[in-house]
């Protein structure tokens, strides 16, 4: 695996659109065809060279190319958008949509990421070790057919909505999520240290497992009390409340797991 | 202005013209004898028709930007940034305004009508016309279960309902009377259905079969240009081809009043379904073709599905809820006072689904199986079996058995057991492809400008860049969707707009509307009657109801003197 | 001499009545009939030209000073074309007119273009993204309604003909006795006047509607409540408001501010629509906004159908991006991204949260607008406009999407243009200076 390093210059206050900060994108190109790679602050078409000094050198395939972002760039967007294979390492903090759109290939983000990381992602791992913001691993706007494949695993805190309209793969939280966690879900599995109010709210499908005691809501109902369950493929250890859910749906198939003991 | 269009293999075959090498002289926005002077272009090797003729698609309105509203994650598709002739688009199912007009414009077309205009939304319809540009532009105005309609008919007041629908057309600058579920969509005002044609109408002293033939009776005591335009009862639903047949019968005992049909059976292929169930569902567009074959006053556009995500909408509220409830998914409904009631929900026609492969049998069994091209227009019913960037697939389709083959052996095999399809060798050449894409339309419509290349037609025309001569479209289908996806030239008003697939000049484009003249005291006498319903029923003024001209682009009031008095 | 104006329509509130009468005496409105007390005083002080921006100003070390219209569409047009991330706020009080022409401009620079209905009805809107939209016009309400429920909306103060036109007292086809063929039930945190009238009063606890929601449809769709007591409210009423729904033939949730705005925000509406669409199963149910600014919703349908979103749209890269939570108006001036604002018809500096309100200090900000507002005061550029519905003609969409022709009554003051023409001539200047 080849190593390509981007060292942050100064931020536009404005943000950076970074779409082109991607394995599939570097891949195959040399130093210079990545300073050139376009970026957006705000309305201006601008190089990635003009805000990243950039070193190294990317692979042949995406496959073969890893991406180190050597600091914090908490103003920039769309850092891995669609990717399909390869590394990106953040040795800080990043900003909206890490991930969107991931297909394939790993992000670990040693800070925290902003809101809407692992958007619409449909495979490969994203790795936080700080917090992430609202939305994480949500649907876009409208979109029903949420995150459908693999696993976002977040250390610290997530914002509200965090696995909204999950539709398949993993996400986790291992700190605190705020209210909504797994709002209209579908199927997958998401995994909780604690929640705020309103888990599993209009869930229809999958599961939900929550470390430790929540206020459920009211159309959920209490069905079964089980001790070290395995849950989509995982072993959870302790005893745990099953309830089922979202009673408000039609024919719902959700289960929210409370770990009680 | 003035323009030839050189050495093209010209398809008019309204005028007899099937591929002979010719040029077309245009001058001051129409087709001429000859000109001289004039710029030249080379289409030699190319294919030219008369511009595109859309007649039903829904592009504007209410319910179209309903849908817009609810499906964000429909405008992450077609997104393009502004250029220095075009506005910003973005949108498949439910493109934006620009979108629209630039995009049946690199299809070569020149003209479309958005399929249902509810009269007390007619303002907003028109709005978002002017916001379509590059073509000329229409509106058909709803009024299958209108309260003033329903009324007049139960009362056998049928002078006043012709004035009444003469100052409706005038009211809401449409141009042809619309009728959705007729009754069906009242009776969703308490969240119910009618399910045939004798069904009474909830608190309303009249049938769908009494409103259907009524308003036939009226468009054609009105004279209008284009007939009555039905979306029948029991759209969608299992078994539906009786209720079809039944409502086609009708047309039996109108007479006519122009060379036309007297019934448009508008996206057919959603109203000839057989079976019982959806697990026997299958194709009845045999029964279907053959009650059209036999009648010379039925015509019928397809309402082809196309695989695919897609945005159903229509002024049939009932049929909506039923089709949500069924998926799931959301839905959006809205009931318009005295008038009609949309509905909006997404659906996906799945490869893997039997009745989705069904139903894309259909559409193109109707079109095969109709002997006559002048009787079929090529439609979607946009975007209800597919969005209209799929027309050109659709042409490949009707040209070629062979890619209908194709599609047919990936499909579940109900699509093959509960058809015809794979049966029928019939393949269009191009003529037939210009009249299910413009000739017909425009005929149906009443349009004697549009469709045709004769002298004093309309200076609208499509090159499209394929050579009839050489190429053999049964086997090259693939060269056919490419062609018919992007001209090589559009030609609108005598104007090239569209080169090489790319917009070159935005244009706005002519609303037509329809100003039928009706006795001066009879006028007067509906009129107590609208005004007594707008002071006690409606929750506008009359006086802010009529859409005023200043909405429409180029206005064009096309005059009928009606003769009823 | 007096001159009366039929069938006016009032371009103050949602409910966009028009039905008003307009005398006007020597060019100046003399006295307005049928409209309620806010609308009357909108078109009485609409004369009263001591209210009113007159003059084209721009801000000069420190000061405003007047200035030719030229000169103030120039400074305007620089400061916004020289912008990377411009914000267009505003545009829930004028014409469709305008803010189309706000929304090509939008374009041409690369800018966000947001409304009002990021601080009111944006979840609203958000909701319909995923739960749909199950709704009517009011003649719907008005002929049929036998159940009108307002949530967390006052209309008495914030709509004051909404009950006598659409809901409560008109006397429908259906509904001939009028009030007496129908159920009033409120459902709020406290007993507001609207409250007073209601045959029902649900008192829910503050910030506890979602739960409410899904206690009802839980109910709704045959479950049991486990539980006495969800939101303050005893299983019993819950059980009663919901039979209550589920056998009217014709019912109506009216939903305001209270319910947009409270913990949850888009997803008291979501839940709230799907409640309706659970109703629908048993009976006829639609659900509505009571959306305030008089053309809000004109803003969200000429945007969708130009652009493809309702609000909150980014055409940084030359195309429509839609995300709120990232481009919306508060969002876009918290993280401090913008760097100039455009803002028409509105007062952002009163109303939005106060570090929105910091960051936009710290920009060149243009004004346009009828009257003198906290806005205009620190404005770099202001720009008097005429009044839409009063002095200048134009569309408006009522908050049931009907849209009607907004009319003119008397001429705007003396050299003062509508906000269409100030604007297009900012579009023409940007388009130069953009080349
Ligand atoms: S209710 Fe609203 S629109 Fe009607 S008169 Fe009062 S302020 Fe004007
Ligand atoms: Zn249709």
């Amino acid at each position: 695996m080849k190593e390509l390093v981007l060292r942050p210059l100064e931020q536009p206050a404005c943000g950076l659109s970074a779409e082109s900060i991607s394995c599939d994108v570097f891949a195959g190109k040399s130093v210079e065809e990545i300073e050139a790679l376009e970026v957006y602050s705000g309305n201006r078409r601008r190089r990635l060279g003009d805000f990243f000094s950039v070193s190294g050198e990317a692979g042949d395939t995406p496959g073969e190319t890893r991406i180190v972002i050597e600091g914090d760039v908490p103003r920039t967007k769309w850092i891995g958008r669609g990717m399909s294979a390869g590394e990106i390492l953040v040795k800080g903090s990043t900003g909206m949509y890490t991930g969107a759109w991931m297909r394939g290939g790993r992000i670990l983000v040693q800070g925290s990421v902003d809101s809407f990381a692992g958007m619409m992602m449909s495979g490969g791992e994203l790795e936080v070790q700080g917090d992430a913001g609202d939305y994480l691993g949500c649907a876009y706007r409208g979109e029903w057919r949420g995150m459908r494949g693999g696993s976002i695993l977040v250390h610290g805190n997530a914002g509200t909505e965090a696995g909204h309209c999950l539709s398949g793969g993993r996400v986790t939280v291992m700190g605190r999520a705020e209210s909504f966690a797994g709002v209209r879900m579908r199927s997958g599995l998401l995994v909780l240290g604690s929640a705020e109010s309103r888990v599993g709210a209009q869930m229809t499908g999958g599961s939900i497992v929550v470390l430790s005691r929540t206020e459920m809501l009211p159309s959920f109902e209490l069905v079964d009390r089980v001790s070290s369950p395995e849950i989509e493929g995982v072993s959870f250890e302790g005893v745990f409340e099953v309830y089922a859910g979202d009673l408000a749906e039609r024919n719902p198939k959700g289960r929210v797991y409370l770990k009680v003991e | 202005m003035k323009l030839v269009l050189k050495n093209g293999y010209v398809y008019d075959p309204a005028n007899g013209v099937n591929g002979e090498k010719m040029d077309i002289f245009i001058e001051n926005g129409k087709i001429v004898e000859e000109v001289s002077g004039a710029k030249e272009i080379d289409c030699s090797g190319m294919l030219v028709m008369p511009g595109g003729v859309e007649i039903h698609s829904h592009i504007a309105g209410g319910k179209v930007n309903t849908a817009r509203l609810m499906r964000p994650e429909d405008h992450l598709r077609n997104v393009a940034p502004r250029t220095s002739v075009t506005r910003s688009v973005c949108g498949y199912s439910t493109p934006s305004t620009f979108l629209t007009g630039y995009a049946y414009s690199k299809m070569g077309y020149t003209t479309a009508f958005t399929a249902a205009l509810p009269p007390l939304m007619a303002r907003h319809t028109h709005e978002e016309l002017h916001d379509i540009p590059m073509l000329d532009k229409g509106a058909l105005t709803v009024m299958g279960n209108n309260w003033l309609i329903m009324h007049y008919l139960s009362e056998g007041r049928i002078e006043h309902a012709c004035a009444y629908a003469a100052w409706l057309l005038r009211a809401t600058k449409g141009y042809a009377i619309k009728a959705v579920n007729p009754g069906g969509s009242e009776a969703w005002g308490w969240g119910r259905d009618v399910r045939s044609l004798d069904d009474r109408v909830p608190h309303f002293d009249i049938t769908p079969r009494e409103i259907i033939r009524g308003l036939m009776e009226i468009n054609e005591r009105l004279s209008l240009p284009h007939s009555v335009h039905l979306h029948p009862n029991n759209l969608g639903r299992v078994g539906n081809f009786t209720t079809t047949l039944e409502t086609l019968e009708l047309t039996r005992d109108v007479k006519p009043s122009r060379e036309r049909q007297v019934l448009q059976l508008t996206h057919a292929q959603f109203h000839s379904y057989g079976g019982d169930s959806w697990r026997n569902f299958s194709s009845e567009a045999e029964s279907i073709a053959k009650a059209v074959n036999s009648s010379d006053r039925l015509v019928l556009d397809m309402g082809q599905v196309v695989f695919g995500d897609t945005t159903t909408m229509t002024a049939d509220g009932p049929m909506e809820y039923y089709l949500s409830s069924l998926t799931g998914l959301k839905w959006a409904n809205k009931d318009i006072e005295l008038e009609t009631a949309p509905g909006v929900t997404p659906f996906v026609y799945s490869e893997k689904s039997p009745v989705s492969g069904v139903q894309w049998a259909i559409g193109l069994e109707l079109a095969l199986l109709v002997e006559s091209p002048e009787k079929v227009m090529l439609t979607t019913d946009h975007p209800n079996g597919a969005p209209f960037f799929t027309y050109p697939k659709i042409v490949a389709w009707l040209m070629s058995a062979k890619s209908r083959e194709e599609v047919l052996e990936r499909l579940h095999r109900a699509a093959q057991k509960n058809t015809v399809l794979g049966s029928i060798d019939r393949e269009y050449g191009w003529s037939e492809i210009c009249w299910v894409t413009r000739t017909a339309q425009a005929r149906s419509l009443g349009l004697e400008s549009k469709g045709h290349l004769g002298v004093g037609a309309d200076a609208d025309v499509a090159v499209y860049r394929i050579d009839p001569e050489s190429t053999d479209p049964a086997r090259d289908y693939e060269a056919v969707e490419r062609a018919f996806s992007a001209t090589a030239l559009t030609v609108k008003g005598g104007e090239v707009v569209v080169r090489d697939g790319e917009v070159v000049k935005v244009v706005s484009g002519r609303t037509l509307y329809v100003d039928a003249g009706v006795g001066e005291e009879l006028e007067r006498e509906v009129l107590k009657d609208v005004d007594y319903y707008f002071k006690r029923f409606y929750t506008v003024n009359l006086a802010n109801y009529p859409v005023q001209e200043v909405y429409l682009t180029s206005p064009e009031a096309v005059k009928v003197d009606s003769g009823v008095r | 001499m007096r001159v009366t104006h039929r069938d006016v329509v009032c371009s103050f509130c949602g409910t966009l009545c028009d039905d008003i009468e307009v005398d006007v005496e020597d060019g100046r409105i003399a006295e307005v009939r049928h409209a309620c007390r806010i609308g009357t005083t909108k078109f009485l002080s609409a004369s009263r030209h001591e209210h009113r921006l007159l003059k084209p100003m721009v801000r000069e070390n420190g000061r405003l000073k007047e200035v030719s219209l030229e000169e103030a569409v120039e400074r305007a047009a620089e400061i916004l074309a020289g912008a990377q991330r411009p914000l267009l706020y505003g545009w829930s009080s004028t014409s469709c007119e305008a803010q189309s022409v706000g929304i090509e401009l939008a374009e041409v620079l690369g800018g966000v273009i947001d409304n009002t209905s990021t601080v009111c009805h944006g979840p609203s809107t958000i909701a319909v993204h995923e739960a749909g939209f199950i709704s009517c016009t009011l003649g719907e309400v008005k002929n049929r309604a036998d159940l009108v429920i307002y949530w967390g909306a006052n209309p008495m103060h914030a709509h004051p003909r909404h009950l006598s036109r659409y809901s409560i007292y008109p006397r429908g086809y259906f509904r001939e006795r009028g009030h007496q063929d129908r159920t009033l039930v409120v459902v709020d945190v406290r007993r507001t006047d609207t409250a007073r009238l209601a045959q029902k009063f649900v008192r829910v606890q503050p910030g506890r509607d979602y739960e409410l929601i899904s206690a009802l449809r839980a109910v709704v769709n045959g479950r049991k409540l486990p539980m006495d007591e969800v939101a303050g409210v005893s299983r019993e009423d819950i059980e009663e408001l919901a039979e209550m729904m589920k056998s009217c033939s014709f019912g109506v949730l009216f939903f305001g501010m209270g319910l947009t705005q409270s913990p949850g925000r888009h997803r008291n509406i979501d839940n709230a629509i799907c409640l309706v669409r659970d109703l629908n199963t048993y009976t006829k149910f639609v659900i509505m906004p009571m959306r305030g600014h008089y053309n809000v919703v004109g803003f969200s349908e000429v945007l969708s159908w130009q652009a493809g979103f309702p609000f909150a749209v980014d055409f940084s890269k030359g195309y429509a991006w839609y995300n709120p939570g990232e481009t919306t108006a508060n969002d876009v001036l918290q993280r401090g991204e913008c760097d100039a604002m455009l803002v028409v018809a509105s007062d952002p500096v009163s109303n939005f949260p106060k570090p929105s309100v910091e960051n936009m200090l710290k920009m060149p900000i243009v004004a346009i607008d009828v009257h003198p507002t906290p806005t205009t005061m620190v404005a770099d550029v202001v720009i008097p406009a005429a009044i839409a519905g009063i002095e200048v003609e134009g569309t408006a969409y009522r908050m049931d999407v009907v849209p009607l022709r907004l009319r003119k009554v008397v001429e705007p003051p003396e050299g003062v243009l509508s906000d269409v023409e100030v604007l297009q001539r900012i579009l023409e200047r940007v388009k130069e200076i953009k080349g």
